[in-house]
C-alpha cells in the first residue's frame, strides 16, 4: 500500500531500502546483544532467574525494559499479578507503535498481523517505521528482518550468555554489576525524555518512588512513583512540554537507536511528477 | 536448573500482548482518548526513574527500608549524565560499572 503518512517523499527502490534497514540494523545488533548479555548477569545475580527463566522471559515477555524491570521487581517482592499489571502499563507505549504501523499492515493476514505484535518492540518499531517510509509502502520481509533477525535472535542469545555467565560469578558487587540496573534504569529513561512532560514524570516518579518506599515499602514505592509521576507529568502545559517527538512517531524512532545509530531520512526531491506517479 | 519464573514469564506476556496488537488487530485504538495516550507516554520514563532511584536510594536495615548514600549514586549519577550528553547506554553503563570497580578497590563501599 501507499504511505499514508508521507505523501511527499520519494520512495526508495526495495534493494536500496533493504541495504539501508541492514546498515540501521547493525547498530540495533550490537545493542542487543550488549544490552541483553547485561540483563542476562543483572537477571541471574541480582533475581535469581535461571537460564530457562531468562530464556522464558526473552521469548515470552520479549521487552528490554520491561525484562530489566522485573528484575528489580522480583528483588523488591512485587506480587507477580502486580508485576504484570505494571509491565502492562510500562508497555502501553505499543499501543502507540501498533497503531502507527497499522496502516501499513493493512490488507495483510490476521495471523500474520498477530505474531508481528508479539515482536513489536521499541527497535523493531524504529527500524520498520523508518524502512516503510523509505519505501512508501508494506515490507514483509523488512518487518521480520528488523523484528527477529535484528532484535529477537540477538537479544535472545545474548540474555542467555549472560545469564548462563552469571551463573559462575561469586561476588557481583566486586565487579560493579549491582549497578547495572539502576544504571540501566536511568539510562532507558533519559532515551524516552523528549519533553518537559516526560522530564517531570521522570523526576516526580522518582522522588515519589523513593519517598513512598521510605515510608511504606520498595514495593508500593515504585509502583506509586510509576503512577503518580505521569499523572504530575500531564499537569505541565502542552505549550511548555515542547515534546518534539511523541511516541508512535516516525521521529521518535531516532530516541531507540543507541548507540549512536544514524537512521538516514530519504532524501526529498519531492516534484509534483514524483508526488503523483512516485508510487 | 529451576524454571521458577517461567509462569511470571507468561504473566508478563499476558499483560504485554494486548498493547501491541490492538494496534494492529483493532486499528481504532489510535481514536483512544488524548490523555490517555498522553498518559501512557509518560509511564516509561516514571516507572523507570522510580525503580533506579528506588534501588540506589532506599536500603533494608534491620527490616526497616532507610536512606542509604554510597558509591552506586555516583555510578548512576554519571551514567545518567553520559547518556544524557553522548545518547549511548553503553558509555553510560560502562563508566557506572568502572566507577563502582574502581571506588570499591579503593575502600569507598
Amino acid at each position: 500500500m501507499a504511505d499514508p503518512a508521507a505523501p511527499d517523499a520519494a520512495p526508495l527502490e526495495l534493494p536500496e531500502a533493504r541495504r539501508k534497514l541492514a546498515l540501521d540494523g547493525l547498530g540495533i545488533i550490537v545493542s542487543a546483544v550488549g544490552f541483553g548479555f547485561v540483563y542476562g548477569l543483572a537477571a541471574r545475580t541480582d533475581a535469581g532467574f535461571s537460564p530457562i527463566d531468562v530464556m522464558a522471559m526473552s521469548v515470552f515477555a520479549f521487552g528490554g525494559a520491561a525484562q530489566f524491570a522485573a528484575v528489580g521487581y522480583v528483588a523488591s517482592g512485587v506480587p507477580w499479578i502486580v508485576i504484570g499489571l505494571l509491565t502492562g502499563l510500562l508497555n502501553a507505549r505499543h499501543i502507540l507503535y501498533s497503531a502507527a504501523l497499522a496502516p501499513y499492515f493493512r490488507g495483510t493476514g490476521i495471523g500474520q498481523r498477530a505474531v508481528a505484535a508479539h515482536v513489536l518492540t521499541d527497535e523493531s518499531f524504529a527500524l520498520s517505521i523508518v524502512h516503510f517510509r523509505r519505501l512508501g509502502r508494506f515490507d514483509a520481509f523488512g518487518y521480520w528482518f528488523a523484528a527477529i533477525g535484528v532484535t529477537f535472535i540477538p537479544w535472545f542469545f545474548a540474555t542467555l550468555a549472560g545469564a548462563l555467565l552469571g551463573e559462575a560469578i561469586v561476588d557481583p558487587e566486586r565487579l560493579g554489576i549491582d549497578v547495572i540496573f539502576p544504571a540501566a534504569m536511568i539510562g532507558l529513561a533519559v532515551g524516552l525524555i523528549s519533553g518537559r512532560r516526560e522530564l517531570v514524570a521522570a523526576v516526580v516518579g522518582a522522588a515519589v518512588g523513593v519517598g513512598v518506599s521510605l515510608a511504606v515499602s520498595t514495593t508500593v514505592g515504585v509502583i506509586a512513583g510509576g503512577v503518580i509521576g505521569p499523572a504530575v507529568g500531564l499537569l505541565v502545559p502542552k505549550q511548555e512540554a515542547r515534546e518534539t517527538a511523541p511516541l508512535g512517531s516516525e521521529a521518535s524512532a531516532d530516541r531507540y537507536q543507541m548507540p549512536h545509530t544514524i537512521v538516514e531520512r530519504p532524501v526529498v526531491e519531492a516534484t509534483d511528477e514524483d508526488s503523483e506517479g512516485g508510487r | 536448573m529451576s524454571a521458577e519464573f517461567v509462569p511470571l514469564a507468561l504473566i508478563m506476556f499476558a499483560f504485554t500482548y494486548p498493547s501491541r496488537a490492538v494496534g494492529l488487530l483493532a486499528p481504532a485504538i489510535d481514536r483512544l482518548p488524548r490523555p490517555v495516550l498522553d498518559y501512557l507516554q509518560l509511564v516509561g520514563p516514571a516507572v523507570l526513574t522510580a525503580l533506579a532511584a528506588v534501588d540506589v536510594m532506599v536500603g533494608v536495615d534491620n527490616g526497616e527500608t532507610v536512606l542509604t548514600i554510597g558509591l552506586p549514586w555516583l555510578s548512576v549519577g554519571v551514567c545518567l549524565l553520559l547518556v544524557a550528553w553522548r545518547r549511548n547506554l553503553f558509555i553510560g553503563l560502562a563508566a557506572a560499572v568502572l566507577i563502582a570497580i574502581v571506588g570499591r578497590a579503593a575502600g569507598l563501599g
